[in-house]
């Protein structure tokens, strides 16, 4: 079985590959860079890296600047200090006039653990959605985000990309090619649909594999791009499966579950569960603890899917 | 020429029926010494990649920039007058997605000076002679982000980068001693690691000076911070902070542009 692997890491790595492949990329941090594995390309790349200290909204327009100069910025550090702490900047420095600046955050969701609220990003997914023309992408693991990291630097326009902080069990191979705005059929199943996001994508697995032993049969689709999100397969799974169930370490309002709540609305109105955060700030612990008592393991988008699927039979 | 981009501001606020015209008189001397004497740009070609860049940082002055680049040739003269109007090329603040010649959308205050640090670290890597420069206004400093960029600018050693500040002395609530203290405002921006240059910014002779000397310091960016009345040249907007951001009505108008005929 493959180790787990780091998502942050794969991004540092593959930030050196596409600094040797492309002398216009170019990295600015905010005093991250440790952590957000940026440092690999600083070491390579001194005179391409712009180390802005703790100053995330001047990181950005920086970038913008950048971008608007024909260079390819990503910019990095926690996904609750981008959006969050600079969205005015992203809004008009990049957003509004469409540079090619590359957001790329770490440590995002719950899974950042025991720094505790101030530090968990449970809102940055709806905030990246809100801006016109963004792409926002949240990889299920590290052969994932380096293909979303690839793809963002050969891809004109804004990207949000949403990585997290622990390791992820690796769940496609060196083969793997990532698209963009296309979900990925993860596991077959005719009864329900679970539509997932990030680090839930592995529990969403979890979860069928659980629910099959059960004999509920249940489709699993990876949703990794959230904007522009793939309505046809939304439609597809409302059409074939009739029950849908979506996980993400993020807020109900805003995420994964509300744009997919907003396409079923418009086209095949099915029953539909949300696993998310319930409107609520949580706290410091283990990133286990976190998901079990907020609601987020596998074991909850099970109920969720056994309610989706009761509600199904009883509509 | 002064005189004709005073007018021009007074009609396209007067016909649009908003803006601000405060803070785009103010500032006339100093962006037009910056078009006509300083610039090295080409109206024909807005993208040329040496272009030296000029950023607006006070977004809400667009009524003056608009009325230069149009006196540049970057867009018929006519066009001044859809200002705010819908489907026009010319939005309420600057919009670099709408207008030739526009480097970058501002109207939120205080993101210029790092979206120009952006246009020089860039300048510097593709080793580019242009160089940025970037108005600020004085009230437009009260943000937090202007000093981050100031820290920046020193850090990165950016002599390419010149900040100018339209000291007028007023935003919307007032002078800005009222309403957010700014001063010692020179000694800030030394503090922050900038060579510093005071000029009055309505005296050509003193900003073609001040300009020529920012070339030649090195391995720093250097502030001119601009002494500027607002709404200079029209008796019964100097000074008064009510023509911050409101238009004069149709009398007003024609009193303004009476005072400013040739």
């Amino acid at each position: 079985m493959t180790p787990d692997a780091s998502q942050r890491e794969a991004y540092g790595q593959t930030l050196v590959e596409l600094g040797k492949e492309n002398r216009d990329i170019v990295v600015l941090d905010a005093d991250l860079r440790p952590s957000t594995m940026t440092s690999f390309f600083a070491k390579e790349f001194p005179e391409r890296t712009f180390d802005c200290g703790i100053a995330e909204q001047n990181m950005v327009s920086i970038a913008a600047g950048l971008a608007a100069s024909g260079k390819i910025p990503f910019a990095s550090t926690f996904a609750v200090f981008a959006p969050g702490r600079c969205f005015d900047q992203i809004r008009m420095s990049i957003a509004q006039p469409h540079l090619n600046v590359k957001l790329v955050t770490t440590h995002s969701g719950l899974t950042v653990g025991e720094d505790g609220t101030s530090h968990q990003s449970l809102e940055d997914l709806a905030l990246a959605c809100s801006l016109p023309g963004f792409t926002v992408i949240a990889p299920a693991d590290a052969i994932e985000a380096t293909q979303a990291v690839r793809t963002a630097a050969a891809t004109n326009g804004p990207f949000y990309i949403r990585l997290c902080r622990p390791k992820l069990p690796v769940l496609h191979d060196e083969n793997y090619r990532f698209e963009l705005g296309k979900a990925e059929v993860m596991r077959q199943g005719t009864q329900a649909t679970i539509m997932a996001i990030g680090t839930r994508v592995v529990a969403a697995l979890e979860a069928a594999e659980n629910l099959g032993r059960d004999g509920i049969d249940c489709r699993v689709l990876n949703m990794s791009t959230l904007k522009p999100i793939d309505e046809a397969a939304i439609i597809k799974a409302a059409n074939d499966t009739g029950a849908i169930v979506t996980a993400e370490e993020h807020m109900e309002h805003g995420g994964l579950g509300s744009i997919v709540a907003r396409v079923l609305a418009r086209n095949r109105p099915v029953p539909l569960e949300f696993v998310a955060i319930k409107d609520t700030y949580a706290e410091s612990g283990s990133p286990a603890d976190l998901l079990k008592k907020y609601g987020l393991t596998a074991g909850d988008i099970e109920r969720a899917v056994r309610s989706v699927i009761s509600r199904k039979k009883a509509g | 020429m002064a005189r004709r981009i005073r007018r021009h501001i007074i009609s396209m606020t007067g016909r649009a029926g908003s803006g601000h015209p405060g803070g785009s008189l103010s500032a006339v001397e100093i962006v037009s010494t910056l078009y006509f004497r300083v610039l090295k740009h080409d109206p024909q070609h807005p993208d040329w990649p040496e272009r030296d860049r000029f950023v607006l940082s006070k977004g809400h002055s667009a009524p003056l920039l608009y009325a230069v680049l149009a006196e540049c040739g970057y867009f018929p003269i006519d066009e001044l007058a859809s200002l705010r109007q819908i489907n026009s090329r010319l939005q309420g603040h600057a919009d670099r997605t709408c207008t030739a010649g526009v480097e970058m959308s501002s109207g939120a205050l205080g993101q210029g000076l790092s979206f120009s640090i952006g246009i020089a670290l860039a300048g510097r890597l593709d080793e580019q002679p242009y160089r940025v420069y970037t108005l600020l206004g004085d009230g437009e400093c009260d943000e937090g982000q202007v000093w981050e960029a100031a820290m920046a600018a020193a850090h990165f050693k950016l002599d390419n980068l010149v900040a100018i500040v339209d000291r007028n002395g007023q935003q919307i609530g007032g002078w800005t001693c009222d309403v957010m203290e700014l001063e010692p405002f020179t000694d800030k921006w030394q503090a922050f690691g900038w060579h510093t240059i005071e000029v009055d910014g309505h005296d050509f002779t003193q900003l073609i000076d001040a300009f020529e000397k920012v070339k030649t310091i090195k391995g720093q960016p250097t502030a001119i911070i601009a002494h500027t009345v607002k709404g200079k040249g029209v008796s019964f907007m100097e000074n008064n902070p009510d023509f911050h951001g409101k238009a004069p009505d149709a009398e007003q108008v024609e009193l303004a542009l009476k005072e400013l005929a040739d």
